[in-house]
Formats: C-alpha cells, structure tokens, sequence
C-alpha cells in the first residue's frame, strides 16, 4: 500500500517536474533578449538569494519546533517563563535590517540605471517610435522614417529603442516581456520608455493593464530584426498604398477589437502631438504655445510632462 | 418616475446570470419559509436584528461573511474555468463583459464584503471581553455599522439581477470608469456600494478605537494589552485615518459621474494619476487594515497553544505599531510603472521594504514562542502553521516587488495576482479561520468539530498552493492579469492546473460547511462548561460560555499580561465576588436597522437616477437620526439579584465540572 503510494508520488513528482522544466523555457521574463530585461532578471534572482536568508530558517524551525516541542514530548524542555532574550532580539531585528539595507542599496542604484527614461548607451542612433494606445489596437510611428504601423512593432536588433507613449483613450501598459520595463500609456500625457534587444526574433508584446472589453485581444508582435532587414522592411513600408491621414486616423481609432496588421507609407504632420494635445484644448491656444516651451526632462515624470513637446 | 431603470436591465436572456439570480432568490425564498413555518420571526426581530450586544452584531457580522464568500469563491471558481479554457480557438463560456463584472465583483467582495466583516465581526466577538468591558463604547453606532455593511453587500447582490457590476476592478480603473467608456450601471453599483460600507467600516474604527482607549479593566495598562487588542488598535488607527480618503475619491468620482465634472477624465485638466495615488492610499493601508488583526489572532493562538507565553512581547507590540506607521508611506509601489521620477520610486521602493523588517521580527517572535513550549495541535494552530509556511514565501514575492526595476516586468501579471492572494488567503484568511475556531465556543459555548477543522485546513492549505503555484509561474510566462481569453497555448497547462486547485479549495469550504453541521450535532459531546476549552491566557475566558449579555458580573482587575492565566496562577480565577451590583445594558433598538434599509433604498436611488426616492430616503434617514439623538430611554437595567441569580448558576456548572477548568494545573506557577 505505502510502496503504491509512493510510486504514484513518483509519478506526480516527475509530471511537476517536467511541467516546470518545459515552462522555463517559455518563462519570458527570465529569457530576456536585451540589456534591460537581463538586469531586471538578475535584480529578481538577487533578491530571491537575498531573502532566503531570512526565510530558509523559517521554514526549517517551524518544522523543527513543532517536531521538538509538541505536547506529547515530554523529554523536550518546557520553559514557559523564558519570554525575552535580548540576544535573540537582536538578531531578529539586525539580520533583516541588514538584508533590507542590501536591497535598499540595489534600489537606489538599479533605480537609477535602470530608469526606462534614460536614454541607452550605445553607438548607433536610436530608432524613435511614439506609440499610441488605441481601444484596443496599438499604433506605432516611426518619425524619423514618417511611416506607421497597427498592431505590429519591426525594429533593427542591437539599436536603442526610444518610445514616447500616450493613449487616446483609457489609460493602458505597454510591454514587452523579453525586452524588460513596461510603461503606462495615459491620455494628454507623454511617458517614455528605452529598451533594446540584443537578437533577432519575434517577441510578444502586450498591454498589460486593463483596458475594457477588447483588453484581451490588445497584444502585438515585437519583431527585431537585423538593421539590414529593418531598412528593407522601411523600404517596403514606404511603398504600402495606405497612408496615415488624419481621417484614416479617425477610423483606426475608432473602439475596435483585432484591426489587422497594417502599415502607412506617411503620417500626418504632427500626429502624435495632436493626439496628446486633443485633451488640452480646453486650455486655449496661448496656454498650449506656452507650455510648449517647457520641455519635460527624462526622469522627470508624467507630471511634467503633460505638455506637447516641441519638437 | 423610475429613473434610468427598465425592464431591459434584467439580463433575462443571459442563462448564467439568470441562473444565478434565480438559485439565490430561491434560497433566500426557502430560509424566509422556513423561519416562517418555525414561527422565529419575533426570535430572529428581538434576538438577533435589532440587538445592540457586540457578540450577537460580531455573529451577524460573521454570518455575512460567510455568505458572501460562498459568492466571492462561487467568482473565483467562474474565472479559473474561464481561463482553464479559453485559449487560442476556444473562447471559454463567458464573454468578455462578463468576465470583467465576475473579477471586479470577486476583488470587491472579497476585500469589502468578506475579509472586513469577518475581521470586524471577531474584533466584536472578542474585544469587549479582553479589555474587560462589558460593551462596545457607542453600541447603537456599531449596529448602524453593520448595517451600512449589509446595505452594501445588498446592492452588489442587487446588481447581479438588475442591471450589471462594474468592469473595472474592485480598485477602480481612471478613467475607464468614467462616464464616456461607461455609462451602465455597473461603476456606480460599484461605487455606491464600497462608499456606504466605507462609512460603516470608519464608524467601526471609531467604536473599537473609543472601546480600547476608554473602556478597558483597571490595571489593563497599554502595554499589558493581548496582542489581539493591540491589532486592532492599530487597525482602527488605520481605519480612522485612510478611510476618509477613500470617502472623498469616490465623492470626486461621483462629481464626474453625475455632475459632468473632470477629476478624473481625461480632457478639461482631469487627472487619471491622481485617482491611482488616492485610492491607494487609503487601498495599501486597507492591505494592513485586515491583516493586522490576523497577526493578532496568530499572537494569541501561538501563546495559548504553545502554553506561553508571548516571546519578545515588546518587540511585537513596537513591531505591529510601526507597520501602521510605515503602512501610510507605500502607496506608490501600486503603479511605479506610472513613469514617475526615479528618486520618487527609490523612496516607496525602500519604504516599502521597510514593512518586511517588523513583519519578519514578528514571524520570528512567533517561532520562538514556540520554543521550549508544550504545543497542542488543535485546528487554530493547523491555520497558524500553515500561515508561517506560505506567509514567508508571498513576503518574499512581495518585496521583490517591491524594487521597482524588478516589478517593472511583473506588475499587473499574475506573479501579482499570485503575490496577492498569498498574502490574502494564508495571511489573511487563515487567521480569521484559525480566530473562528479558537473564539467560537466563547460565544456558543460548544467547540468545532476538529477533525473537520483539520480537514478544512487540508483542503484550503493544498488548494492554496496547487492554485496559486501556477500563477507566480504564468507571470514569469508574461502572462496579464484580467485576461478573458489568450492566444498563448502555454499558458494553458498552468491554467488548468490553478483551476484544480480551486476545486481543491472548494473541498476545504465544503469541509467547513460540514464542520459547522458535525458540530451543531454532535454539541452535547463538546459542551464547554468552564468558559475556558484552551487553557486561555485572556480575559475573554475568564467568563462563561456563552458569555451573559453583560459578560461580566464585575469588572476584573488586571495585574499582568496575560491576566487570566495570571489569575489562574494566583488560584483566584474562579473565585466568587462578594456583592453584585445593578447593571446597565443598552437597550435593542431597530434604528440601526432602519438607517440600513433606508441607505440601500439611498444607494439603489442613486444608482438608477431615481431622485425622489434619493430624497426621500435622505430625508428618512436624517429623521431617525433626530429621532434618535433625542430618545433618552436607551438603557434596562440588570438588577443585581437578576445577576447574582446568573452567576449561581454559572458557579453552579464550574462546581459541578470541577476537572475540567485548568487552574489546577495552572495554579502556584508552572514548571
């Protein structure tokens, strides 16, 4: 009977197992292909390592103090008066001061260097994208290249990725998991987000905060390619017969749930900013020219920058 | 003349819903036939409804609880088979606006409806009776709370058949809550909903926060107080403090949605951001709102069961005190993603992890009570146990979180829904549970069934982990939270998975609906006849069970932590006093009940823009509470003979069972 018993925990153990191993592969967060995603990965291992410190001896008395002193166990040592040891205390209270200070210290640098507004250090020109939320699509424009595309993100590998993001409606979160941060899309508002992937590859991206009834369907492919394919792909952008007028605009944006991939050969002058600034108006015209000339700094937070960027 | 409200907001041609409307009306139809035909309408009016006794409140309080779990779970069940199976071509068997009410209502439910009741309901339960007073300090105004509870819970149930719940979680997402992306019923269900029982949770704070500063025994000092007392001193420091918070964000949002005015819009100068940093700031301290009187009720399970007493009480006490402190100053870690500025993210980050500083002392405090203790396993401490385990493991998730970098590619998945729930269920819940068991006899004056105690825990404990495993998983698989259909086919083993595991919740609810029936049966075998079945430490054992209506004939004088087990050591706590005197309990009253009824017919008024009924139920709500302020004749007295009359009997029973009361082997110290 135990024997059969254990043979099934055999079993059970080895489908766990396999299940956990065929999942790491597909665990996309600790399978970056990029800088900031492996950073990332190792702040996440680093403070797992740092914390079992903590715990592992949790788990271990529990057991041990359970085991040892139930009632039934009358050779255990029964001290119903030992109620304070300042020993004890002091090592309850400094090891998890003194692990909290490590992982203070990885905050306050890994913050820093990791903030998804500073622009990546590289020696290629970054590729700008302004992405826009849609309900519940997502638009890409590539100014430097005036060409735009729905629900699907080409970009060259191993080149700094600068997106300025917003949302024509409802506030959402784009991310792509193996390329590390994700950033909140907000209306009549700019928030800007660096990343970069170090391979080719086609990678999921999505919107990760709830977004109404199309929410689910609200995910894109992140393709990396090499610069040679991205400018091929450019090229062959720049002949696709739709082009991104105000009006075609004003359809795409229309709530709509799975608009197909498509791409723009052009782009309305200004798109994006307008976008942001459809929800200023109520500001007047002076007010908006004067708040151009404020240009928000990276670091500097959504506050700040809630103003059209005069570029 | 009935607003926005018409026929067409039944859902009738939705089977799930309509099913649901129609089981639960049943039911309710069935209980209400029942009391009629046991002819207990008067018992139920006179006993139970209108009465001002904190136990008999705490029992309702409880009972809501209760059934608003079955409803919760009966949610968290809906969604678990909803992504088990909606993947690639399978579109599951809800739609996506179904979806979306289901994992609002369940978040909604679970925090306002489930977790504050039941806290609230033990912290009626037990608090009176460990600072030794016979009363709550404003009893009327705990009845009142517990209505505006009720009326709350009323209308989520009402929004189930008429008309829809909101989409936009129980948080509250700017601005797809507002008008423009939702002009249904469901946001102002949800919001009219959280702000009445808000108004009752702060005026529980304010009761138990009066009770425990004014009203405890003499000799009761600060820092001789149960670590129960404690939790929920500081819990209603966090309820007095943030809940106003929550008030005034639900009145803007209200401004926007009735008004046309933009707090939260996107255009004409609204701010999104500022919805996220107010709710959140009543929403984090709301986390340690109810898990701090969870740690309570581990501090005195621990000490009871292990027979001693609290290690390193100070430390405990200075510990749940700078919870409620740091607990103000975290907020922010709920959006770090929201683009603000990298010193603003160091700050919460850090504070942040400050939290886990006390938390692990106290974890560690409660290990070494363990230490060198004679440790009975009843089912309390089964609960506690299993807190240790998993508590540590979501304290983990919770802190890696808590570096923004690293919640940078897990927020909003399922690693946070996971991280969440870890601290909900085995934090949370399990106390509450663990609470439930230990307090019950106190208050029925019989025990649970233990075997299926264990058995719930069993069931919870494995079910827990075979449930939310998976989803710490499926975050580092990418996966989003709130997904009503996914196109990655890997996701869908794990999802099958949690939803197994939610069947294996569902056996240790079962368990637990079984254990409460096993016991009633079988109450005369578990009778406690001393008022004390654990060997207590606390003044709540020192009267009978059930405790009479004044739960103490005369005020304890306290001379130690631990005063009962004091007593019991000093051989006087079963001594009988000299003379009894009168006492003045509050009179029952139907005023608490009246200002529920009238603020559901409020919140239902608003809900569909019925404004005449709006005014009127204002107007009727502000005339009880004249009529109220001006009533004199609110207290009876107990005239002493009555008393002494009860408390013969008592020592009547003691006498009669004088080997199982623990003093004698308590008694002249332990050793």
């Amino acid at each position: 009977m135990r024997k059969k018993f254990y043979d099934l925990g055999k079993v059970i153990g080895l489908i766990v197992i396999t299940a956990f191993l065929s999942g790491c592969s597909k665990m996309v967060v600790l399978n970056p292909k990029g800088p900031v995603g492996s950073e990332e990965r190792f702040l996440i291992y680093m403070a797992f390592g740092l914390m079992l410190i903590v715990i592992i001896p949790v788990f271990v008395m529990v057991f041990w103090f359970a085991a040892k002193y139930r009632a039934s166990n009358k050779k255990a040592n029964y001290d119903p008066k030992w109620t304070d040891s300042a020993k004890v205390e002091f090592v309850i209270w400094v090891v998890p001061i003194l692990i909290v200070a490590a992982l203070s210290y990885l905050t306050i640098t890994r913050t820093s260097s990791l903030d998804p507004y500073k622009p990546l250090p590289s020696n290629v020109k970054p590729v700008r994208v302004e992405v826009v939320s849609l309900d519940w699509n997502w638009l890409f424009i590539y100014p430097d290249y005036n060409i735009a595309s729905v629900n699907e993100l080409v970009f060259p590998e191993k080149t700094p990725l600068s997106f300025k993001l917003t949302s024509a409606s409802v506030m959402t979160s784009f991310f792509i998991p193996q390329l590390g941060s994700q950033m909140y899309a907000m209306a009549g508002m700019q928030t800007q987000l660096n990343l970069l992937a170090s391979d080719t590859g086609t990678f999921m991206g999505q919107n990760n905060e709830f977004s109404g009834h199309g929410y689910a369907n609200m995910h894109f492919k992140a393709i990396s390619k090499t610069p040679a394919e991205f400018e091929a792909w450019v090229k062959m952008v720049k002949q696709s017969p739709d082009s991104l007028s105000m009006k075609t605009y004003e359809h795409v944006s229309q709530p709509n749930v799975g608009y197909p991939v498509t791409t723009y050969s052009s782009v309305a002058p200004g798109l994006f900013n307008h976008i942001v600034g459809q929800f200023m108006e109520w500001m007047g015209r002076e007010m908006k020219m004067k708040h151009m000339k404020m240009n928000g700094k990276p670091g500097s937070g959504p506050m700040n920058n809630k103003i059209m960027e005069d570029n | 003349m009935f607003g926005k409200l018409t026929l067409s907001a039944i859902p009738y041609n939705d089977p799930i819903i309509m099913g649901a409307v129609i089981s639960s009306t049943v039911l309710g139809l069935i209980i209400i036939a029942l009391i009629t035909y046991f002819k207990k309408w008067s018992y139920l009016w006179n006993e139970w409804l209108i009465s001002l006794d904190h136990k008999k409140i705490g029992v309702m309080y409880i009972v809501l609880a209760g059934v608003m779990l079955l409803r919760g779970f009966a949610d968290a069940v809906m969604m678990r088979a909803q992504q088990a199976m909606a993947a690639g071509a399978n579109h599951g068997y809800l739609t996506p606006h179904h979806f979306d009410q289901i994992f609002s209502s369940h978040g909604t439910i679970m925090i306002i409806f489930v977790a504050m009741p039941f806290m609230v309901g033990l912290m009626n339960l037990v608090i009176p009776q460990q600072v030794g007073a016979r009363d709550v300090a404003f009893p009327l105004l705990n009845s009142v709370s517990f209505y505006m509870t009720v009326a709350g819970a009323g209308l989520i149930m009402i929004s189930l058949g008429i008309g829809e719940f909101s989409n936009t979680g129980w948080s509250g997402l700017a601005p797809l809550f507002e008008l423009k992306y939702n002009p249904g019923s469901g946001v102002d269900y949800w919001m009219w909903a959280v702000q009445i029982s808000g108004v009752g949770s702060l005026l529980s704070g304010v009761n138990f926060f009066v009770t425990i500063i004014k009203m405890r025994a003499p000799g009761l000092k600060l820092m001789r107080m149960p670590l129960f007392t404690w939790a929920t001193l500081t819990t209603n420091v966090l309820m007095i403090l943030s809940f106003p918070v929550l008030t005034g964000a639900l009145f803007l949002l209200t401004m926007d949605r009735y008004l046309g005015m933009h707090f939260f819009t996107n255009g004409m100068g609204g701010n999104m951001m500022m919805w996220n940093n107010l709710f959140w700031m009543w929403g984090h301290p709301e986390v340690y709102i109810v898990i701090l009187p969870a740690f309570g009720i581990y501090s005195e399970v621990v000490a009871t069961f292990s027979r001693k007493r609290l290690f390193g009480y100070k430390s405990l006490v200075y510990a749940t005190a700078a919870i409620m402190f740091l607990s103000f100053t975290v907020w922010l870690h709920h959006f770090f993603t929201m683009g603000n500025s990298v010193d603003v993210n160091i700050f919460f980050g850090i504070a942040t992890m400050f939290i886990a500083i006390p938390t692990g002392v106290k974890i560690y405090d409660w290990l070494f009570t363990m230490y060198r203790g004679r440790i009975k396993f009843d089912a309390p401490m089964y609960w506690t146990m299993g807190f240790f385990v998993f508590f540590v493991v979501g304290g983990m998730t919770g802190v890696l979180m808590a570096i923004p970098p690293a919640d940078f590619v897990v927020h909003n998945s399922l690693f946070l829904v996971a991280h969440f729930h870890n601290m909900l269920i085995p934090g949370v819940l399990f106390g509450y549970f663990a609470g439930f068991h230990y307090w019950f006899p106190k208050v029925f004056g019989f025990r649970l069934n233990e075997k299926w105690g264990k058995r719930a825990f069993w069931g919870w404990a494995i079910g827990f982990f075979v449930a939310f495993a998976p989803l710490y998983v499926l975050g580092f698989m990418g996966m989003p939270r709130r997904m009503s259909h996914y196109s990655v086919l890997a996701w869908q083993p794990y999802l099958i998975i949690a939803a197994i595991g939610a069947a294996i919740i569902g056996l240790g609810v079962l368990a637990q609906i079984m254990q409460i029936y096993v016991s009633i049966k079988e109450r005369k075998e578990n009778m406690d006849v001393t008022g004390d079945p654990w060997n207590g430490r606390t003044l709540e054992w020192l009267t009978a069970s059930p405790s009479p209506e004044y739960n103490f004939a005369v005020i304890p004088k306290v001379e130690d932590i631990d005063a009962f087990w004091d007593m019991k050591e000093k051989g006087i706590a079963y001594d009988r006093p000299k003379v009894y005197h009168d006492i003045h309990m509050p009179k029952n009253t139907a005023a608490g009940l009246i200002m529920g009824v009238v603020t559901l017919g409020f919140g239902f008024a608003m809900v569909w823009h019925i404004w005449w009924l709006a005014i009127v139920s204002i107007v009727a709500l502000i005339a009880t509470v004249i009529k109220v302020a001006f009533n004199d004749d609110v207290e009876y007295v107990i005239p002493a003979a009555e008393v002494k009359k009860i408390e013969d009997e008592r020592f009547r029973i003691l006498a009669e069972n004088q080997d199982k009361n623990f003093m004698n082997e308590v008694k002249g110290g332990t050793k």
